[in-house]
């Protein structure tokens, strides 16, 4: 316990006194004080290194020269700069060489893996293996082509959308407006049989004479699709939405109008085709074939 | 010694120490806030701004119900990571006919000041829905009731008007359409012609959520999908001393 204080000591006191409980008046810390002086100059001398004070039409711009904008511009502008000669080179060469040139294809590699995982990774999954309605890319699967150039075009200009005159375009018709429900049941029981899924045999046969009649025309007579039409191939298990009977019934019945944004204008042409060599370099990229 | 001896009596008078805390707190506050209204550079004009189509906006109100802001910021600012990530950073000038402004103080999940056109129509309607099957990550709740919701648009002319009252440019025309304007941006077999007489070439009119009828979904993915498009980026130079 601390000793008393004596009431005769001779300190100032402010004067308040409650139940004879004084209150003395003693200075601040000189440590404090002059921190608190030293914080006083630092914040005038901020206002006159920083933009800060207002005028009638514009802040005092500060002797520094400061502003955010500049700031953000030149930290952009030094890693375009560092990145510059690199870039220009795989913006320029033929997209099929990109792979050949191991320094510039390590570049792409990892450019194009940053840029899909902050452009691409919501539709197709940060791991590329997409979900129901946004392709799989790790697969061999390709629905408008696997090869550099059919990838680079596809990221360029997307898939159905308005925005990009150049968008990959085709349309199914929904067929529930053109075949009875009972042709429909017997397309998607031909349909599973060409994978070889479990089906209703006894309509394969009638399946058949609708498939030739309403779907060949894009998906081919065999079912192997047509990759200048984004026509699926039906005949390899690999299914976008589904390849049950119900999802298949929905599928003809409705039919589907998946859309991928173009990216043109969003990426510099580097970022796409680094982010095409990214995808080609997945695992199922093609080969072109001349 | 004599302004430290003045300066006690402030000290010893509470309702004179509470008088002129007031006047010191109102003195800044007016030199920070006042020049807010006119200096130059927070007052930007930049070119494509436009109100937001009755559509949208009762689609901002499902953004404002749901509280989407508690988790989602629409203010990109300007630092090299996020403008690599989200794109240009955002002016003051895009949030003019916000009210109130949607900037948001926190990120759970991403900020969706560019959101506009870089996911599909069908993408927002999976991602609303059950936000994992697209983003298994994702720690966003489901929001499926949106597209189940119609709304029939009554009140819209009157959410028009008041944003009018408070400064928004609506003319006394886009208010009367209001409701005609409301359900044409849904249905892309309307007569649309005066919704985009009226606010621009740079309107999306879609069936956003697939479905017959406006739902809440429609309006708040035209919302989502007009989000920091209007700006053409391509012609705006940004004065760099601001």
């Amino acid at each position: 316990m601390s000793k008393k204080q004596d009431d005769d000591l001779d300190y100032e006191t402010t004067g308040h006194e409650w139940d004879g409980i004084k209150e003395y008046n003693k200075p601040l810390p000189r440590w404090w004080l002059w921190t608190f002086y030293a914080t006083i100059v630092w914040g005038v001398l901020y206002t006159i290194a920083y933009p800060a004070w207002p005028g009638i039409k514009e802040a005092t711009p500060g002797i520094l020269g400061f502003s955010t904008r500049a700031q953000v511009a030149e930290e952009i502008a030094r890693f375009e700069d560092a990145n510059a000669g690199i870039n220009a080179q795989l913006a320029s060469v033929e997209l099929t060489e990109i792979a050949q040139d191991a320094d510039l294809n390590q570049y792409a590699q990892n450019a194009g893996a940053a840029v899909f995982r902050t452009w691409c990774a919501q539709c197709h999954g940060s791991g590329a293996a997409g979900a129901k309605g946004y392709p799989n890319l790790l697969d061999d699967d390709w629905l408008w082509g696997g090869d550099i150039e059919a990838i680079h075009a596809t990221i360029a200009h997307g898939i159905r959308n308005e925005e990009d005159p150049d968008a990959r375009w085709s349309e199914m018709p929904a067929f529930g407006d053109m075949l009875a429900e009972e042709e429909i049941s017997q397309v998607v029981n031909y349909v599973m049989s060409l994978s070889g899924e479990p089906q209703d045999a006894s309509m394969v046969a009638a399946g058949e004479t609708v498939f030739l009649d309403n779907c060949a025309a894009c998906h081919m007579d065999d079912g192997t699709g047509d990759r200048w039409q984004g026509a699926p191939n039906l005949t390899d298990a690999i299914w976008l939405y589904g390849g049950d009977y119900e999802t298949l019934k929905e599928t003809v019945t409705y039919s589907r109008f998946g859309v991928m944004p173009s990216w043109t204008d969003r990426l510099s042409e580097a970022e796409i085709r680094a982010v095409a060599t990214y995808v080609h370099g997945l695992g199922g990229g093609e080969t072109a074939v001349e | 010694m004599g302004i430290l001896d003045k300066h006690k009596v402030l000290e010893t008078n509470a309702t004179l120490l509470l008088v002129f805390s007031f006047l010191v707190v109102t003195i800044g506050g007016l030199v920070q806030i006042v020049p807010l209204f006119y200096l130059e550079n927070t007052i930007e004009e930049v070119d494509g701004m436009r109100p937001y189509t009755p559509l949208e906006l009762a689609g901002r109100d499902v953004y404002l119900r749901e509280g989407c802001y508690v988790c989602h910021s629409q203010m990109i600012r300007p630092m090299r990571d996020e403008v690599e990530r989200y794109g240009h950073y955002s002016l003051a000038a895009e949030s003019m006919y916000d009210h109130p402004f949607q900037w948001g103080s926190k990120r759970t999940g991403p900020d969706l000041a560019r959101v506009g056109g870089r996911y599909s129509d069908d993408w927002h309607v999976d991602h609303l829905r059950d936000p994992q099957s697209v983003v298994p990550e994702s720690v966003m709740p489901k929001y499926g009731y949106l597209e189940a919701t119609l709304l029939d648009g009554e009140h819209i002319g009157d959410l028009l008007a008041t944003n009018a009252f408070v400064g928004v440019p609506y003319t006394s025309e886009m208010i009367e359409a209001a409701q005609q304007d409301f359900r044409a941006q849904a249905d892309p077999d309307s007569d649309f012609d005066g919704l985009l007489e009226r606010y621009g070439e740079n309107v999306n009119v879609r069936n956003f959520d697939g479905q017959p009828g406006v739902s809440e979904a429609d309006a708040l993915i035209a919302y989502l999908q007009m989000l920091g498009t209007l700006v053409d980026f391509s012609t705006f130079t940004p004065d760099a001393s601001r």
